[in-house]
């Protein structure tokens, strides 16, 4: 399900399945894409920040190009326990083995894969230096 | 042949990319077709315009000749220059039928009654343009072919597009000839100007697709057409799209838009800030100007709301550009008990 910002539109509250994870997609391009994700937040049940929500930064691609503080997106990865994950979406390889990972993650998010839990991305949130 | 006629041919031809010299030699005329075969046009440019310039030689052209090269060159990239829109008005009603050679005395009569170094040249193409080509000297020099203006002029039409050069001083006697012998009283300024003359034509001919207020039925065709994602995607905010898009629509009608480059807003507007930051105390206009540019202004303001980048609907100040067929606007205060602002014409 693709949304443009939370919370969804009420109206099709009946027509949607469970919710496994959601993906906050930050364009590197745009400050109102990360206003937006910060905005949207403040929607989101608690429950979904044990591995359920990752955010993921697109545009990576073009720094040139940048307008967004990469200190608030990590900022924002750490205060909600979150992975940050980064792609390009125009280079067709990076596209696609992201959908791999994200999908893996989905996988495990839904329960479908045996042993694992969403609760071990916290582990993957981990500071190398804390160690 | 006068050097300085050889050398212009030269640069003209030089302007021109390669593919395209022979049909421009041939359109311009002035060399026969027998001389065009003698030119080898796959050797490179500087050879080209050389030969060019030696059967040029042969036949004695004269600036005017050569000058008429140039109008075919710009008759068919007039993108290269800016060009300006302005109107002329009459009153009364008499409408004298439009006669060329009248126009033509008279406007030459015009401009050299107060320039004697002028070169004119009038070429008239099927659509009913005329154009017009001016080189301007002073009372002291031969006229620079380096710095012209381009006049096209639909004559049943008060339309007149302006490519004027840099020297601006002489563009109130363009005006004042132009008006004089098209049997005007007095022309004005448009405030509407773009590097595409035909996108120009299209505002203010309303060629354009405009909004009409119609009214869209629930998209029956739509519904034999393929579904263009994957159904497997469902989009929350589909309803928001559409109505995105059915505003979009109605604001930009469903054709292309006519190709602007720039919109500029001068503002003459009082600050408007938190009372308590007490910013400019002084209750005086904040000047202010705001350009907006873009290789195709209009279609990427039609495109701002369905990207996600503005709301829909944009602001009047934005869509009202090719209806009120300006965009340079100047805004100030409405001077009323509400607050707000106003476009000044």
């Amino acid at each position: 399900h693709l949304a443009a910002s939370l919370p969804l539109p009420a109206e099709r509250d009946h027509l949607r399945p469970r919710i496994d994870m959601i993906v906050f997609m930050i364009d590197i391009k745009s400050k109102y894409s990360l206003k937006n994700v910060e905005a949207s937040l403040a929607y989101v049940d608690a429950s979904f920040f044990l591995g359920k929500v990752c955010f993921l930064v697109t545009g990576v691609g073009r720094v040139n190009c940048c307008s967004i503080e990469m200190n608030a997106v990590w900022k924002l990865g750490e205060t909600y326990c979150s992975p940050v994950l980064f792609c390009e979406l125009e280079v067709e390889g990076i596209r696609v083995a992201t959908a791999q990972r994200l999908l893996r993650m989905l996988q495990i998010c839904a329960g479908h894969v045996p042993g694992v839990s969403a609760l071990s991305f916290s582990s993957l949130m981990r500071k190398s230096a804390n160690d | 042949m006068d050097e300085t006629v050889a050398e212009y041919i030269r640069r003209t031809v030089l302007k021109i990319p390669r593919d395209e010299i022979k049909t421009m030699l041939q359109e311009w005329g002035f060399l026969s077709e027998a001389q065009l075969q003698t030119i080898n046009f796959h050797q490179i440019k500087e050879n080209i315009s050389q030969d060019v310039v030696q059967l040029c030689e042969d036949n004695s052209a004269n600036i005017k000749q050569a000058a008429v090269l140039d109008v075919i060159y710009n008759h068919i990239y007039p993108n290269k220059r800016v060009w300006s829109v302005y109107q002329m008005n009459k009153t009364g009603e008499e409408t004298v039928i439009f006669d060329l050679t009248d126009f033509k005395k008279k406007f030459k009569r015009g401009l050299r009654s107060a320039l004697k170094n002028v070169t004119i040249n009038f070429r008239v193409y099927e659509d009913n343009a005329i154009w017009i080509r001016i080189a301007w000297g002073t009372p002291y020099t031969r006229p620079n072919q380096y710095k012209t203006s381009y006049v096209v002029y639909h004559s049943q039409t008060p339309y007149i597009f302006i490519s004027a050069s840099v020297l601006k001083s002489n563009l109130p006697l363009l005006c004042q000839a132009l008006v004089a012998a098209s049997n005007y009283h007095d022309i004005r300024e448009m405030e509407l100007r773009s590097h595409s003359l035909n996108s120009l034509k299209d505002i203010v001919f309303k060629r354009y697709s405009q909004n009409f207020q119609t009214y869209y039925p629930k998209p029956l065709p739509e519904r034999n057409v393929a579904p263009e994602s994957d159904l497997r995607i469902i989009d929350e905010n589909k309803s928001e799209k559409e109505r995105i898009e059915r505003v979009n629509r109605e604001i930009f009608g469903d054709g292309p838009q006519p190709k602007l480059e720039f919109a500029q807003y001068k503002l003459e507007t009082m600050f408007k800030s938190d009372p308590k930051m007490d910013v400019l105390d002084k209750k005086e206009p904040f000047r202010c100007l705001v350009k907006f540019s873009s290789p195709h202004l209009l279609e990427s303001l039609k495109s701002l709301a369905p990207a996600g980048m503005a709301d829909a609907p944009l602001s009047p100040l934005l869509t009202c550009i090719p209806q009120k067929a300006r965009n340079y606007f100047k805004i100030r205060e409405k001077k009323s008990l509400l607050p707000g602002s106003f476009v000044s014409p």
